[in-house]
């Protein structure tokens, strides 16, 4: 049942957000360090996701070139930044990942 | 322009997006039922919240066992930015009633914003409802079905989850951010986010997501403030 309400919970915050200004108008305001500090959320919550699993997916700090999810990490970034290609850098480091996997 | 031309014009406009968000959608659903979400919810999240990067992230934090109030707290925080494309399409939507408001407000995502904006800034709003109406049902759609694509992957390859697919999450993730590292401040956001995340793993509820996400934020904030003063003095 939990997952409902997680999912609930998640629809009205979200539509709440979207509705904001559209919906409630000029009664709200936006300061300005808060849209300064939107900009860096993205950034910040998806490399926190990112990190640990790549550096210690399996809850210790694994730094050896043995280890395909840091390997795989590199690898997508690599590729994205120099390719700016997101597909491209998410099938490569998958297969990759994969290869490492199969081999070790 | 009449309504109905105006709604496939919205549409059309939005076909790069629409491609562009099928391998979400698809990697979406796969790595929902990989996390242990039933189908029936896996695609109540498309329909009901429908917000990719909020999505993925709260399947990971599901499969993580985060506590309900953080998953909460991370939406709010990953979706915020719609606010600022709420208050951005405001002055465009000064004569739309409140039935059109609603249902619009739904289906703001980061892709229609982009082509209703720029069309209303180059072309004016006219009949903009319309317009927006066409892509948010474009996008709505699309997401839907490929989210009903990556369920059905996910159920029909047993044990999808187990052949490393929590990496799919790692590289789709990690794929997005790099291009945006360029930017010193963001670079600096990101560098403090996983640091405190790296050491700060394990911490009950999942709470280090959300301590990373705040420390990677001031960090990314005052990197940008540093370098304005420099440009100052």
């Amino acid at each position: 049942m939990t997952i409902w309400l997680t999912i609930a919970g998640m629809a009205l915050l979200t539509v709440l957000i979207r509705a904001s200004f559209l919906v409630f108008g000029q009664r709200l305001s936006f300061p300005a360090w808060l849209n300064r500090a939107l900009h860096y959320v993205p950034a910040a919550v998806l490399t926190a996701l990112v990190v640990p699993m790549a550096l210690a997916p399996q809850g210790t700090l694994d730094l050896s070139p043995a280890n395909p999810y840091l390997v795989g990490t590199l690898v997508a970034g690599a590729v994205a930044l120099l390719t700016r290609r997101t597909l491209l850098a998410i099938v490569v480091s998958f297969a990759l990942y994969g290869a490492l996997r199969w081999l070790g | 322009m009449k309504p109905f031309a105006l709604l496939l014009a919205g549409a059309r406009d939005s076909l790069p997006m629409l491609v562009g968000a099928a391998p979400f959608g698809v990697i979406f659903g796969t790595l929902a039922v990989g996390a242990g979400l039933s189908a029936g919810a896996t695609l109540a999240m498309s329909a009901f919240v429908f917000a990719g990067s909020s999505q993925f992230v709260a399947v990971s934090l599901i499969g993580a066992g985060a506590a309900l109030p953080v998953i909460w707290l991370t939406t709010f925080v990953v979706n915020l930015r719609h606010a600022l494309y709420s208050a951005t399409l405001l002055p465009y939507a000064r004569d739309w009633s409140a039935r059109w408001r609603w249902p619009l407000a739904f289906w703001l995502t980061d892709e229609t914003f982009a082509v209703v904006e720029h069309r209303f800034r180059s072309q004016g709003a006219a009949g903009g409802q319309w317009y927006q109406l066409g892509s948010s049902l474009a996008m709505y759609l699309n997401w839907f079905l490929w989210s009903v694509v990556g369920v059905w992957l996910g159920k029909a390859v047993p044990g999808l989850a187990g052949w490393g697919l929590d990496f799919a999450m790692v590289a789709t993730f990690t794929a997005i951010v790099a291009p945006q590292l360029k930017k010193r401040p963001a670079l600096a956001a990101a560098a403090a986010a996983g640091a405190v995340a790296l050491l700060a793993r394990g911490l009950p509820y999942k709470l280090d997501l959300m301590l990373a996400a705040l420390v990677g934020v001031l960090a990314g904030v005052a990197c940008e403030r540093l370098a304005e003063r420099r440009a100052a003095a």
